[in-house]
């Protein structure tokens, strides 16, 4: 996982530079037909760990205990190494001069391809822990079927993070677990957050375009593909934490992943984005 | 949670194969789980480590501070209890 020193680190360009000139061949980014949903793709799966990253960074100083505190925030920088890998293929791909960083924090909220789970408001430790659950038990099958992907690029990627996912889901399950199957309070809670939390996570397995071609292209899933292992999961982890599954649909809320979203984003990107809207180009 | 503390943890790490683990810390947890977890996020976070003990520090039976002059005093006056008389060959090297 990386710290705050790895992402400080003076020469961190350099690095980029370094690591990107000894990338395995991949025909995939010479492909000019492919080249917008590949871009599209890699966007999405960037901006999720990005706002999700930012959602739980948002933790860090209010943790309810000191190791919570650290754990989510490990959790966040994570998230935000991802990001910062997947949309640097993504620049890449896009090859118009753009960097991951341009990506970051210069897209408006209308040009993020990020599902609408991961923007919702962390509310309490309930909601907060249990929107990172359904998103992990998303994530790390997203990212072991990407290791077989026939973008070498992309399989790299997924191998580095799927390390830290494996742990993150682990560790959000868990903590499911032991709240919905604690005290009368964290149970209602929980079961709350879960019911709140239900109609957002079907976007997460449902297919367009951009999703279609990467998989005829070889490099991802269809989404859909991944929904039985992520039930699997998702059932025996509620069950054991004695939640009750909504019985309404769990794909009510779409249309992050083209671009529309909730109220929310907005907030988040304001803040996100401030630094380098005021001072363009401020480096640290 | 401020009514019910969570008990303390002393947390021991191994920096590699074939060192002693050593005492890096300590945090609060409910149960040797989650001390693991919280030691793993709190104390390992820049790869510091190959395997982590947790023990719970009530369980660590300590020697008391008064009684530092009867248990450590003796040992002042006998320098030959240190391995310092004897020539060491230079082909065993650093030891």
């Amino acid at each position: 996982m990386p710290s705050l020193p790895d992402m400080t680190t003076p020469d961190v360009m350099a690095l980029a530079r370094d690591a990107a000139a000894s990338q395995p061949h991949d025909p995939h980014l010479q492909d000019v037909d492919l080249k917008p949903a590949f871009f599209d793709w890699l966007c999405r799966m960037g901006d999720n760990t990005a706002i999700l990253g930012h959602r739980i960074s948002e933790w860090c100083g209010h943790g309810p205990v000191l190791e919570e505190d650290i754990a989510l925030a490990n959790t966040a920088l994570d998230l935000i190494g991802h990001t910062q890998m997947w949309l640097g293929l993504a620049a890449e791909v896009e090859d118009a001069g753009r960097t991951a960083d341009d990506l970051a924090f210069l897209r408006d909220a209308m040009k993020y391809r990020n599902v609408q789970l991961v923007e919702l408001p962390n509310r309490d430790m309930a909601h907060t822990l249990m929107r990172e659950f359904l998103f992990d038990a998303w994530h790390v099958e997203m990212l072991t079927a990407l290791l077989q992907s026939g973008s070498p690029r992309v399989a790299e990627i997924a191998a580095k993070a799927l390390k830290e996912v494996g742990y993150h889901v682990e560790r959000s399950s868990d903590l499911v677990v032991r709240l919905g199957d604690g005290t009368d309070e964290s149970h209602a809670r929980m079961q709350d957050a879960l019911d709140r939390l239900w109609p957002y996570a079907g976007e997460l397995f449902l297919g367009d375009g951009v999703d279609a071609a990467v998989a005829k292209a070889g490099i991802a899933p269809a989404p859909g593909d991944l929904r039985a292992a992520w039930e699997r999961t998702v059932d025996a982890v509620l069950d054991e934490a004695t939640l009750r599954k909504p019985e309404g649909r769990f794909d009510v809320h779409r249309g992050g992943k083209q671009g529309r979203h909730t109220e929310h984003l907005g907030f988040i990107l304001a803040e996100m984005q401030f630094l380098q809207r005021a001072y363009p180009g401020a480096s640290w | 949670m401020s009514s019910k503390e969570w008990p303390l943890w002393e947390i021991f790490i191994r920096g590699q194969h074939g060192l002693n683990h050593r005492h890096v810390g300590s945090l609060h947890a409910p149960d040797a789980e989650m001390a693991i977890r919280h030691a793993r996020d709190v104390y390992t976070r820049r790869k510091e480590g190959v395997s982590i003990w947790a023990v719970r520090s009530a369980d660590i039976v300590a020697s008391s501070p008064s009684d530092k002059g009867p248990l450590f005093d003796p040992a002042e006056s006998k320098v030959y209890r240190h391995p310092t008389f004897f020539d060491i060959p230079d082909e065993v090297g650093h030891m």
